[in-house]
């Protein structure tokens, strides 16, 4: 329950202000609880005299049964002006609604953002069964504050068996604070996720490097909550005859809740430019390399083939290119066609990054390097003479 | 008196990953012989804390870890660097707790002991685990705000606010904060700190206080993996994928050749 420190309450308004639910009346400059307060937490952060407590009971088994749904947050990207759902969304569209017939359960797609919000029709071609749609103008851009309330109200309300986002960036720092907030079982980063026979989610995720496999399950609480690696689940053709409903959730967030405050952006991909992440091509670049001067061949033969460039964390560690192009553990999943990896020896934390690319070609000098474990061409060879006679090819080729 | 700047260091021990296999017969984790080091990234935000401190003075850098009682020798590490003095959270009851547990049990060390702080700085994400779970945990459970994937941080203010640099996907973000924050970080600055031999040796002289669960007001129940939400069921040797062909001692026109046929045959081109 929500407990409020009558001693410390200093009536000032903000947790009614953030309430999703106007669960929370001033009255006599004092904070009072009203019954319909789901327990989402979105007041505890804001009391700036820390007067708001939330004691959360372990629950039994029975209540746990009673959750029910399969969630999963439609996370958005700059588009075309507007903001619409990214790949990964597609991604986990496919295995959510895999869990949710395992279940015999409703698959929801949850999407924030403000009014430039567009292309939520198409999730349910893509699988879901609802969309709900969580509008306001402080969702226009991704702040942990505003997104950690939203869902969190989401959660206490709607009661899912299953929450999960993709493991991107902003996904990564999302769910952990909502995991902690309603005190949730999470397990970060999976690569496999099933239903078991006693209806518990199975996620499977890499650990020590990718060395090892563990599943995971999370026994005691629900919804069980999981980011799952982008580009490793793959999903089909849009289905135009699917139906499925868009609704509205109504957002209640205040700029109080809000206390990290960007002051500027600065671009290093152009919003046009393929990101690594959604690539069918990708020429990438290790520091076999031997120096920046030579990345233009790089360049050359990715755009030759369609593709983009990208690179290890070696390469982004000696500033030769940003870290939006960063393949591996530390930096981005990707999943092409095709990925030419060019004079990268393999460590486990750049395979890990990549291996579930459709074809592989390796490029590298030392003929032990472990990149050429999993590809499909290994050529062993001084990559910066092959390139330009391989450039040459391709120019005559096409 | 004002009081002195107060900057937290929460770090991990970790194991040299690149060596650990599966035991095939047992399914347990092979770490017999493996080194121990201080993960990559907490050393980036220790670095940083000291970073801050040369810069601005007058600040107290502490770092805390969990681990078993062999971590003291990553928090000695820290003392060297010049860390001001340490705290390990060392019990068996400890043992086995997941990002939930882990970071539940560092905040109610961090409010019993250093409620007083003004900002936490940890590592992106360790290298065995790679959950990056326990920073954004850590900061929800203290009810304070994040700023992750940082890679510059600068005091303003009057010491009372940040400034991050911090990497998004399309680049780069600068972002304010009034303190008490956390930060997470990606990258360390520029300026690493070499340890003297002076520094070593006064390294001894610091203080490194042992924590137990007796020390805490907390339930056992809601310690190690007891306190834990999160169960492992099964650990297996992840599939490594079937190897194609590698082809050796081609000419540089040569080998051009075979990849073009290959792409050819693959219907890239």
């Amino acid at each position: 329950m929500l407990k409020i420190d009558t001693e410390k309450c200093t009536g000032c308004k903000i947790c009614e202000k953030v309430c999703p639910f106007g669960a929370i009346v001033i009255i006599d400059k004092i904070a009072q609880v009203q019954d319909n307060c789901t327990l989402c937490g979105a007041c505890v952060n804001s009391c700036p005299a820390e007067a708001l407590s939330i004691e959360r009971k372990p629950v039994s088994k029975e209540e746990l049964d009673k959750f029910s749904g399969v969630f999963i947050w439609g996370e958005c990207e700059e588009k075309d002006k507007g903001i619409a759902p990214k790949k990964v969304v597609r991604e986990l569209l496919a295995q959510g609604r895999k869990l949710a017939d395992s279940l015999d359960q409703d698959l929801t797609v949850v999407v924030l953002g403000d009014d430039k919000l567009q292309g939520l029709e198409t999730l349910i071609t893509y699988g879901a069964d609802r969309v709900m749609r969580c509008q306001h103008k402080l969702l226009g851009s991704f702040t942990t504050e505003s997104f950690t309330n939203v869902i969190s109200a989401i959660i206490s309300k709607e009661k899912p068996s299953v929450f999960l986002f993709g493991a991107t960036p902003h996904g990564r720092e999302l769910a952990p604070r909502v995991a902690a907030r309603l005190h949730l079982g999470l397990t970060a980063d999976c690569t496999g996720l099933e239903i078991n026979e006693k209806g518990e989610l199975i996620q499977t995720r890499p650990a020590f490097g990718g060395n090892i496999m563990a599943s995971i399950v999370s026994p005691y609480t629900r919804p069980q909550m999981a980011t799952v690696r982008p580009n490793v689940f793959s999903f089909g053709d849009p289905d135009n005859s699917r139906k499925g409903e868009i609704v509205d959730f109504k957002v209640i967030l205040s700029p109080a809740a809000i206390k990290t405050k960007v002051v500027a952006i600065e671009r290093l991909r152009d919003e046009r430019e393929v990101s690594i992440e959604d690539a069918d091509i990708i020429v990438s670049a290790g520091r076999g390399c031997q120096k920046k001067e030579n990345l233009h061949l790089i360049q050359e033969l990715a755009e030759e083939l369609g593709g983009v460039m990208a690179g290890s964390r070696a390469i982004v560690e000696l500033d030769w290119i940003p870290h939006t192009k960063q393949v591996g553990q530390s930096g981005l999943t990707v999943g092409p066609q095709l990925y030419i990896a060019v004079g990268i020896s393999g460590a486990i934390q750049h395979l890990v990054g990549m291996n579930s690319a459709k074809t592989i070609i390796a490029i590298n000098k030392d003929p032990n390097a472990p990149i050429f474990k999993i590809a499909d061409l290994g050529i062993v060879g001084n990559a910066m003479e092959i390139l330009p006679a391989l450039i040459r090819e391709v120019k005559k080729s096409i | 008196m004002i009081k002195k700047m107060k900057i937290l260091i929460c770090v991990k021990q970790v194991p040299e990953i690149t060596d650990v296999t599966i035991n095939p017969e047992t399914g347990t984790l092979m770490r017999e012989g493996i080194d121990s080091i201080l993960n990559p990234f907490c050393e980036y935000a220790v670095e940083m804390g000291l970073n801050l401190k040369r810069h601005y003075g007058d600040i107290e850098t502490v770092v805390i870890s969990m681990g078993p009682p062999q971590a003291r020798t990553a928090l000695m590490r820290c003392l060297e660097m010049g860390i001001d003095r340490a705290i390990l959270l060392a019990d068996m009851k400890f043992a086995g707790a997941d990002t939930w547990a882990t970071a539940f049990t560092l905040a109610e060390t961090i409010r019993t002991m250093e409620g007083d702080f003004d900002l936490i700085l940890v590592g992106k994400q360790a290298i065995d685990g790679d959950t990056a779970q326990v920073g954004p945990e850590l900061s929800e459970i203290l009810g304070i705000p994040q700023i992750m994937y940082a890679v510059g941080v600068e005091l303003t203010g009057n010491k009372k606010k940040i400034r991050v640099k911090r990497e998004i996907e399309t680049g780069n973000e600068i972002v304010e904060v009034k303190l008490p924050g956390l930060i997470s970080l990606s990258k360390g600055p520029m300026i690493r700190s070499v340890s003297s031999f002076k520094e070593i040796l006064d390294a001894r002289k610091k203080e490194l206080r042992v924590v137990t669960a007796s020390d805490l007001n907390i339930d056992e129940n809601e310690l190690g993996l007891k306190g834990s939400f999160t169960q492992v069921v099964k650990i297996f040797p992840p599939q490594i994928k079937k190897t194609g062909m590698v082809i050796d001692g081609s000419e540089p026109q040569d080998a051009a050749k075979k990849l073009i046929e290959f792409l050819k045959e693959r219907k890239f081109i």
